[in-house]
């Protein structure tokens, strides 16, 4: 096993932990570390791909930013720990087959591709900050900038929903 | 020995840099609480730490063992692993963003192995610093949360509110150091300023005195040092966060917070002030033995001092440093090749030392913010001066050009 594989090997491992983590923890704040945990371990597949800038800009999005918000908030409500109810008949029924159906697709897609998934682009090709801002405001402008727009709608919003009624 | 020492050079240099720096950071630190000390002491006309040593000059050591060897009780109800994870959570990330801080200009060679005064030369290392930054919230958090008290609590919810608040103009207000230099790398923003060869003239604060100012307010949030200690403001919530924290857990925090104080100082000194740069134009050369002639008078200072000190210990330590002083300042002007080897590290360090110092000034002179006047201050006012900075380096980029 060459260096690359085995470190992902390790993120990867790491990251699923973190997932299954996020669900069995009882307490609302230990859920949001482990998610913290696959944001950090999602940043480094990204590192090992070369997408050195989407990996920083997931560290400091996703597990700073937002994950520090979803802390704040649950800091704030000072949740206790959750209680168990019984999975929902919902949960067993349809929850299971759908999760084994998709893992099923994943598995015949990654097997037809004959086990080697396509390299990614060598360093500079698509990866580099630079080539990425320039196709972000040339090929896929109209989406970034509808991005922009939504989540404008969505401060919008929150500020209608917090300000206090006179 | 050999071929393994070349095989695995890329493992073992950057392995002996890592334990280098961690020796010198933390000794750095330890010798910061002794100097914030001292200055604060003597703004408020006091002589501070004066018994360990001579000046005190040993009470880091003091402060140390007693780190070590105080009792750790652990409060009840506390959350176990949050509680524990967070002082090291805090130390590590505070340390990791030190790795990207490039020293001096030099590359030299090791066992075949090419390196930098750097530990990790990374092309995106302000990114990976924003990054580890952005990650350093969770240390005060967690440690405010798991103690399972209310002023710790408290002093986490307004450091997770702080820290989120002013990370965006810290963000921001960078962003115009990057238009100018087109580049994520620290040593590409620092090679940047040193094109024009003007000295002083081509560093970035001038274009940029706005973008600094809101870094360094920022940058001083995100640290919680004065004024915007709130998350540990003692007179209202006992110590804040660290409340429940004893023996060397706190020693943790506190190491934490001195080492990003360090960092915001490189920082500082890289994206503005020229990094490694000499502020005189390149022509000067006679300014190159200036580590000398600082080194020299200060030297025979110690030594005069010394001399007349009241106890033995200190006639005997002052005059051994202060010719220590003299003679590496005598080496140096007697070898030109090491001479010119430490001009990058002597300028960066001196720079950092000067935002060092500033630091301690603040918590010496300024009062403490009020909660809502920190949050209004860092959302109506320090996040549009950075937006606007951006826009305004942008603009005049756009009509004369990078130059």
């Amino acid at each position: 096993m060459t260096a690359p594989l085995i470190i992902f090997f390790v993120l990867a491992a790491l990251a699923i932990f973190g997932a299954v983590s996020l669900i069995v923890q009882k307490h609302p704040i230990h859920s949001a570390l482990s998610l913290v945990v696959v944001m950090v371990a999602l940043a480094g597949l990204y590192l090992l791909m070369g997408a050195e800038f989407v990996a920083a800009v997931q560290i400091i999005v996703y597990g700073g930013a937002i994950m520090v918000l979803f802390v704040f908030v649950i800091m704030l409500l000072n949740e206790g720990e959750e209680e168990r109810t019984n999975f929902s008949r919902l949960a067993t029924y349809a929850g299971i087959p759908l999760a084994l159906a998709v893992a099923g697709f994943i598995a015949a897609a990654i097997a037809r591709s004959g086990g080697y998934l396509p390299a990614p682009a060598p360093n500079g090709a698509l990866t580099s900050t630079k080539t990425l801002s320039m196709l972000l405001f040339t090929e896929f402008v109209y989406p970034f900038e509808l991005t922009s727009f939504l989540i404008l709608v969505a401060i919008l919003g929150a500020i209608v929903l917090a300000q206090r009624e006179d | 020995m050999n071929e393994f020492l070349t095989h695995y050079a890329f493992l073992i240099v950057p392995l002996i840099k890592i334990a280098i720096l961690l020796f010198l950071v933390l000794t750095v630190d330890a010798y910061l609480t002794w100097l914030e000390r001292k200055v604060v002491a003597h703004i408020q006309a006091r002589w501070g730490p004066y018994r360990v040593g001579p000046h005190g000059l040993l009470q880091p050591v003091a402060d140390g063992l007693k780190f070590i060897f105080k009792e750790d009780p652990m409060p009840t109800g506390v959350d176990k692993f949050a509680y524990f994870l967070a002082p090291f959570l805090a130390l590590m990330l505070a340390l990791t963003s030190l790795a990207v801080i490039p020293f001096g200009p030099q590359r030299f060679t090791i066992w075949g192995y090419e390196t930098h005064l750097s530990i990790a030369d990374v092309n995106i290392s302000l990114l990976v610093l924003f990054a580890i930054t952005a990650l350093a919230v969770y240390g005060v958090v967690l440690a405010g949360w798991a103690s399972n008290s209310k002023y710790s609590l408290l002093g986490g919810l307004r450091s997770s509110a702080q820290m989120i608040s002013y990370e965006l103009a810290l963000m921001l207000s960078v962003v115009g150091v990057l238009l100018i230099a087109g580049d994520f790398s620290l040593r590409g923003i620092v090679e940047r300023q040193a094109q024009s060869g003007k000295g002083l003239l081509s560093w970035n604060i001038f274009p940029q005195i706005i973008g600094f100012i809101c870094f360094f307010t920022a940058a001083i949030a995100e640290t919680n040092r004065v004024p915007f200690d709130l998350p540990e403001a003692e007179s209202e919530l006992v110590a804040g966060f660290h409340t429940e924290y004893a023996s060397l857990k706190f020693a943790m925090f506190f190491i934490a917070e001195y080492t990003s104080m360090i960092t915001v100082s490189c920082l500082c000194t890289i994206l503005f002030f020229g990094g490694w740069l000499s502020p005189f134009p390149v022509s000067w050369t006679f300014t190159q033995f200036l580590p000398s002639v600082l080194l020299i008078p200060f030297g025979l200072w110690m030594i005069y001092d010394g001399i007349h000190y009241e106890t033995l210990f200190g006639r005997l330590l002052l005059p051994a440093v202060g010719i220590a002083l003299l003679a590496l300042g005598g080496a140096l002007l007697a070898f030109p090749a090491i001479n010119g080897y430490v001009q990058g590290p002597f300028w960066f360090l001196a720079k950092v030392f000067v935002f060092l110092f500033v630091y301690i000034w603040m918590r010496g002179t300024l009062p403490r913010f009020r909660y809502d006047q920190l949050m209004s201050f860092g959302w109506k006012f320090l996040l549009p001066v950075s937006i606007a900075n951006v826009v305004l380096t942008s603009v005049a980029i756009l009509i004369w050009g990078k130059h």
